[in-house]
């Protein structure tokens, strides 16, 4: 028996593996009275309580305007940037658009998009690896994007970090390009968990790689059974319609008529 | 390397909670960690110690409830183990298997003076 608190453990010295050997509720009063005078307090409350705080306000945002933000993850090098450049380019005369650019360290990737005319923030994470609510909030602070628009934002280019953490935006989107692996939502399952839509960049490649497209689109909904996919190459320009089509599927009806649906960030825009 | 984040995150709900409930020191956390949340159970507790330096829980003893990943299988109609989001039904093959617990990411108690 536990000569602290008399629980049956049979170390007082070492607690840890038996708690870490307790299932669900185990946890409660192990080993209470180490200290006299402590209490034991309920918290109950998310790790990421504090980011998720942030990224209602910033959801609420988003509803309030009418803005459909979309929040684009994927590797480095997949083509986020080339995507929305061209997307930027053929969308920009249809409705307001601002990106939110995500990145490490320099500012090459806002520098690109600033080109095209369109407003843009750029966020350094610095030793972060990835784009947090708080970070967008304040991002949003000094873009101040068009109500009725689509707002990018393009998260730091890895495929672990940035599934955990709401932005609170509509739409996860994962983008994957044939040149790496198609068994990638396999080895990454939890960002291909999290994402809605799943946009196959890089296609004008296939005949010079070994990619599956099949394969590729059978392990996302192996992880995720309703991920919608599109194929597109932002080079040539191939399948973009349908991107855009999604898109314009997805934006907040003028009349507020969808925005119930569009809070709940997990709605399918099919 | 997000685990250092939430332990980051972890120290704020802390502080505001010695506030809050009127406590100085913190002696032992408890969080529940499910298998398919995410975190690394390892990582975790290294981002603690480098998190809580200098905080009212820098001495805190952590303690993580690992919660097992399960599924219910609607081909079945049961509750199966399974390890990654992936994993088929161990009984039927089957792949619709709806997570039921796994996903948990908590701070379940405190012990403090």
């Amino acid at each position: 028996m536990c000569t602290v608190c008399g629980c049956g453990h049979n170390s007082a010295i070492n607690p840890e593996v038996s708690v870490q050997s307790e299932g669900t509720g185990g946890s409660r009063s192990f080993h209470r009275g180490q200290d006299t005078a402590s209490r034991i307090i309920q918290i109950e409350r998310d790790l990421l309580h504090e980011n998720n705080q942030f990224a209602a306000m910033n959801r609420s945002y988003f509803v309030e305007h009418r803005i459909l933000a979309l929040n684009l993850v994927s590797s480095p090098g997949s083509g986020k940037t080339s995507l929305l450049v061209r997307t930027l380019a053929d969308l920009r005369d249809e409705f307001p658009l601002a990106v939110i650019e995500g990145d490490q360290q320099t500012d090459y990737d806002a520098q690109r998009i600033r080109s095209t005319g369109i407003d843009v923030v750029q966020v350094n994470t610095g030793k972060g690896c990835h784009l947090d609510g708080r970070m967008i909030g304040n991002a949003l602070n000094e873009l101040r994007p068009q109500p009725g628009g689509v707002l990018f934002i393009e998260n730091v280019g890895n495929l672990v970090c940035p599934a955990l953490f709401d932005l609170g935006e509509a739409h996860k989107v994962v983008v994957l390009s044939v040149t790496e692996g198609s068994e990638k939502a396999l080895k990454y399952p939890d960002m291909f968990h999290a994402a809605d839509l799943m946009l196959v960049n890089k296609i004008d490649l296939l005949p010079y790689v070994e990619f599956d497209i099949e394969h590729c689109i059978s392990c996302a909904r192996s992880i995720k059974p309703n991920i919608e996919v599109l194929s597109l190459s932002a080079t040539t320009g191939s399948g973009m319609s349908a991107w855009y089509e999604w898109m314009r599927r997805c934006r907040p009806a003028a009349d507020g008529n969808r925005v119930d649906e569009l809070s709940a960030g997990t709605r399918p825009c099919a | 390397m997000h685990e250092l984040a939430v332990c980051e995150g972890l120290r704020k709900v802390l502080e505001e909670q010695a506030q809050a409930r009127n406590f100085t020191r913190v002696i032992q956390v408890w969080l529940e960690i499910g298998e398919l949340a995410g975190l690394e159970v390892d990582a975790i507790r290294f981002s603690f110690n480098v998190a809580m330096k200098g905080s009212l829980a820098e001495d805190a003893a952590l303690k993580i409830v690992e919660v097992p990943a399960r599924a219910w299988c609607p081909t079945c109609m049961q509750e199966v183990a399974i390890k990654q989001r992936f994993d088929g039904c161990p009984h039927c093959g089957g792949l619709s298997l709806q997570v039921v617990s796994g996903e948990e990411m908590r701070i379940k108690e405190v012990e403090v003076n």
